[in-house]
């Protein structure tokens, strides 16, 4: 593919996405405002696998350093962002558990 | 080892139809906490088929930076307390937006592409933005640092300036014209640290009530930096480009309804410095004390009561003891309702995930535009920890809270209020309500206060 085939595909791609994003959200009850900005908190967390690759490619120990930050970072972003989300929702659940036993 | 690259693009393809569907249940009471599960599985499988990406080196290096990574995340989320979590959320998107400024720095490092290089500069730009901006607010929620907005003269020329700057080294790093003799190990170090200067500088001045808005924002900020640096490799890393632009156009909104709640422009979130000035208007009348029998008998013989919650209560963890009183109260058939304000607490439902962590039922939880007409027929009112929410100023021209949606529980027969000490609100703004002849202050930490009120009123 060319450049501004590329290029073009890209925008298809971040309008759909953005669109996706914004229809997801716009009919959320306030009461699940916190969960789902914890949850999306959470989805950015794939940030983690960009880290990966940065780290996995890096040739020059600088950008070993840089790399192996990045990785650290993202896999708190991940592991801290999913607990956080899955303790708010535990608190929605409704199926008798006694609450209080978490935490 | 067997070549599985080939696996990448599938796996990222269901990867992103996972996190929708996540975002998707996530977005709807009874089928939220599967949600996560489902954004969970697919982060799973993405992490792992990353592992098969051609040329990958320092795999070691990799895994223990995920350990070290993951097992912090992990334990400090598991330890928390449920009255932190604001601040935690805070705290892991800044690591988010961390991850991706590194990321940028890396690309920049070995790339000469005019437009991938472009985008890794605005990712590294707002990346690292959202990496000290995110660790400013989660100091001051944490009370690392004074809640209160840190001002001084000239901030708003300084801090533009020092964006400009920013992204004046961002762009060298991208053109490094020849005519300059400095080279990109100059420009690049300059560059990330002016934009992580920059998000510290922006987010000093912003006071303790606005964080809600601005933790969100800085989510977008993240989400955005992720699907900037997606474009940063050789092969465009579709997964973080979609996921990325997911969370940045669903924060947007997610921010927008948040200042709106609050009555709060995004513009005078950021350059409104809200609570730094003191509003010298003299409040009539005087704050007076009641004692827990006297609300005891007010509250056994009431018809309805209503009780406000605000990050007081969360902060005295006194849930439990609330609904031990609301289960007490309705055996004496009062009936009890809770008035939620939409940004009680440190954040939009905040408060619901507290009182439903205290086994509250949902019936018994109203909004603002539920209960506000309920409030002049109600007998009792206690507002528990809550202030700026309940302060009745904000329908008083000239207030700096003018403007912003209330609990007009002033309207109530009796309001009792239940505070620690005669301090004010997370806003720095006084309140009007606590000097109304109708208004009685219950000092003490929360938890103890409705703690003795079950006690007394058992005895009617």
């Amino acid at each position: 593919m060319t450049d501004t085939t590329m290029l073009w595909t890209a925008v298809y791609i971040v309008m759909l996405a953005a669109f996706t994003g914004y229809v997801v959200i716009s009919r959320v009850p306030a009461i699940l405002h916190t969960p789902l900005m914890s949850g999306s908190n959470f989805i950015h967390g794939i940030v983690l696998v960009g880290a990966m690759v940065a780290l996995g490619l890096a040739t020059t120990p600088l950008e070993q350093a840089i790399g192996f930050v990045a990785v650290i970072l993202g896999a708190a972003n991940v592991t801290g962002g999913y607990v956080v989300t899955e303790r708010i929702l535990q608190m929605f659940d409704r199926s008798g558990k006694k609450p209080g036993k978490e935490a | 080892m067997t070549d599985l690259s080939w696996l990448i693009d599938p796996v990222y393809i269901v990867t992103v139809f996972f996190f929708i569907i996540g975002m998707q249940r996530m977005s709807h009471p009874l089928t939220a906490r599967s949600g996560i599960v489902w954004a969970g599985a697919a982060m799973l499988i993405a992490t792992l088929a990353t592992f098969f990406t051609p040329g990958l080196t320092n795999l070691a290096l990799i895994a223990i930076a995920i350990v070290i990574g993951g097992g912090f995340g992990y334990l400090a989320a598991k330890r928390v307390a449920m009255t932190d979590m604001p601040q935690m959320i805070a705290l892991y998107n800044g690591m988010g937006g961390g991850a991706a400024a590194g990321i940028s720095a890396v690309a920049l490092l070995g790339t000469t592409h005019a437009a991938t290089g472009s985008l890794a500069v605005i990712g590294g730009l707002i990346g690292a933005i959202s990496f000290t901006g995110s660790i400013i607010a989660f100091m001051k929620l944490q009370g690392w640092m004074r809640p209160r907005p840190i001002t001084f003269p000239g901030q708003q020329v300084i801090n533009m300036a020092v964006l400009v700057l920013a992204i004046i080294s961002g762009i060298l790093v991208i053109v490094q014209p020849a005519w300059l003799p400095l080279s990109i190990s100059v420009y690049l170090p300059l560059f990330f640290v002016l934009s992580l200067g920059f998000g510290l500088l922006m987010t000093l001045p912003i006071g303790g009530a606005d964080m809600p808005v601005v933790i969100s924002m800085y989510n977008a900020f993240t989400g955005l930096a992720v699907a900037l640096d997606g474009f940063s490799f050789a092969t465009p890393n579709y997964a973080m480009v979609v996921a990325g632009i997911i969370v940045g156009a669903a924060g947007t909104l997610l921010t927008l309804n948040m200042a709106k709640a609050m009555n709060r422009s995004i513009t005078n979130v950021f350059f409104g410095a809200f609570g730094a000035t003191e509003e010298n208007v003299e409040i009539q009348g005087s704050m007076k004390s009641i004692e827990t029998d006297d609300v005891a008998v007010l509250l056994a013989y009431a018809n309805t009561v209503v009780v406000a919650p605000g990050y007081g209560m969360a902060v005295a963890q006194a849930q439990q003891k609330v609904k031990e009183l609301t289960d007490l109260l309705e055996s004496k058939n009062v009936q009890v309702k809770f008035a939620i304000h939409p940004v009680a607490g440190r954040m939009p439902g905040h408060m619901n995930v507290l009182l439903a962590e205290a086994g509250v039922s949902y019936d018994h939880l109203f909004d603002r535009d539920e209960i506000n007409p309920e409030f002049p027929s109600t007998d009792v009112v206690l507002v528990i920890g809550a202030n700026d929410v309940v302060n009745p100023a904000a329908h008083r021209q000239g207030s700096p809270l003018f403007g912003m949606p209330i609990l007009d529980v002033d309207q109530a027969k009796n309001v009792i209020v239940l505070k620690r000490g005669q301090g004010k609100g997370f806003s720095g703004i006084e309140n009007d309500l606590f000097y109304r002849d109708n208004t009685r202050m219950l000092y003490g930490d929360a938890q103890e206060s409705v703690g003795k009120l079950v006690q007394a009123v058992k005895k009617f």
